[in-house]
């Protein structure tokens, strides 16, 4: 043994685990079935520090990295169908989000870093479940819908049934999510996603995603406005859908309708108080509001936005 | 000693077969076993980007990796960079020559993180400077000389290109 690989034991970090690198969704789910404390690594970009900083010990690490199957992006039917390993810059660069799910590519230039998106995957952002995540976000503002694969085969659980406490996903312990659904709005719907965070690409403090519909008279028939880094995990914000559909857009309309965001409830923390959120939900989902319907405008004057 | 696996992977175009132990990091597997210490670890948990390296082709936090996943794969560190002892590649002249950097902590991150950049973006402005690097800390230069440099870099390297085709 060279001298230098000794100094590397000092070096180490991460606890002691077993290491498995199985090559099937079956052969996962087995593993998860017979391994104590297991933890699954995905792109490792949130697990990795927490066993660098030993906030995590488990005993077994199963890597999902060489598990075939679990990347692809899919679009058929008005339904984009994205593997649970698919990279965050995967999806940055696809055509075919970028044309259809717009919202989704503007979302991931938020996402972190090159260096983080390059491994990052919508599974593991969405597994993690932090609650200022823009993929997590986006799942809650599209109504997603979550395959789970376990020990009975696959089933599958809206996005709103997915999140059940703080940084919790409803999903067993011999369970593993493969893919993530999500439908497509009109061809000429508009969008916009607005975060407020200290740095580039550093978790939002809060965030606004807002997808709009309208009529040929420019009403608004189909609204989704999400509100993420507030409550326990990103939600809906059902007040102001209510408040703008069916209404012709102004932004009176849309001001009185945001300020329903200030009764909703926010996390208190070292980054912001409560109330400092809460008054940017109702500043950020307006000006996300402001933005989309802009987006709307001009695609209906078939500008290019 | 804990569980071990036996890796190959080419770094800077050299073929290494080696036992790692399955917790260590890249990282430290780059600096400590390959004896690569040009690679810099600052925080650790993937906030600085002084660890970044290229695995084929595509830049990567070293200490957010284990050393087994590199296992078949292609990776290049800053000791890569330069296309042979005497003589330094373009970015590294340009942040030698505008002053991109002052204790040169970050500067491998700096530099791996921006030869990526300009492979995909090879006539950047500033701003797009400075959002690719938002995930590389550096205390010393205020970021200034940093972007300077790579603007220079890339109309180095875009001049080069031109000449070659």
């Amino acid at each position: 043994m060279r001298p230098e690989a000794e100094t590397a034991r000092e070096e180490m970090k991460p606890p002691p685990f077993r290491y498995h690198d199985p090559r099937t969704v079956s052969e996962t789910v087995g593993l998860l079935a017979s391994l104590e404390n297991a933890k699954l690594l995905a792109g490792g970009q949130s697990l990795m520090p927490m066993l660098n900083f030993r906030f995590v010990q488990p005993d077994h690490i199963i890597d999902l990295n060489r598990v075939e199957g679990l990347s692809y992006i899919r679009a058929t039917g008005g339904m984009l169908e994205i593997g649970a390993m698919t990279r965050q810059r995967d999806l940055e660069f696809s055509d075919v989000v970028r044309a259809r799910w717009p919202i989704m590519h503007e979302a991931l230039l938020q996402v972190g870093h090159r260096q983080t998106r390059n491994r990052g995957t919508i599974g593991g952002s969405l597994c993690h479940l932090d609650p200022a995540a823009e993929l997590v976000s986006l799942a809650a503002g599209y109504d997603a819908t979550v395959t789970v694969a376990g020990p009975n085969g696959e089933r599958e659980l809206p996005f709103a049934e997915f999140p059940v406490a703080y940084m919790t996903p409803a999903i067993e312990p011999n369970e593993l999510v493969t893919a993530v659904r999500f439908p497509q709005w009109s061809e000429k719907h508009a969008y916009a996603f607005i975060e407020f965070s200290r740095r580039h690409g550093d978790f939002a403090i809060t965030s606004a995603a807002a997808l709009l519909e309208a009529d040929g008279a420019g009403r608004i028939t189909r609204a989704s406005v999400t509100i993420g880094g507030m409550g326990t995990a990103p939600s809906r914000a059902r007040e102001v859908e209510q408040a703008i559909t069916g209404q012709a857009p102004s932004l009176e309309l849309f001001r009185d309708a945001c300020e329903s965001c200030r009764k909703l409830d926010a996390i208190d923390d070292v980054h912001a108080p409560a109330s400092y959120r809460q008054h940017l939900a109702a500043v950020l989902s307006r000006r996300a509001l402001e933005k989309a319907h802009a987006r709307l405008t001009d695609a209906q004057a078939g500008r290019p936005h | 000693m804990g569980e071990t696996r036996k890796i190959a992977l080419t770094v800077n175009g050299k073929r290494y077969e080696e036992e790692v132990e399955v917790r260590v990091t890249l990282a430290d597997f780059v600096r400590h076993q390959l004896g690569l210490t040009g690679t810099h670890l600052g925080c650790e948990h993937g906030v600085c980007g002084a660890c970044t390296i290229l695995i084929d082709g595509l830049s990567a936090r070293s200490c957010l990796m284990l050393a087994v996943q590199a296992d078949g794969h292609e990776l290049l560190t800053v000791e890569g960079i330069a296309p042979s002892a005497e003589e330094l590649h373009p970015l590294q002249q340009a942040f030698h020559e505008h002053h991109g950097l002052q204790c040169g902590f970050c500067t491998p991150g700096m530099l791996t993180t921006l030869l990526e950049f300009l492979r995909d973006n090879p006539d950047p402005t500033d701003q797009e400077v400075r959002i690719a690097l938002s995930g590389n800390l550096c205390r010393c230069t205020g970021y200034q000389n940093i972007v300077t440099a790579t603007l220079d870099a890339a109309k180095r390297m875009r001049g080069a290109g031109a000449q070659s085709a």
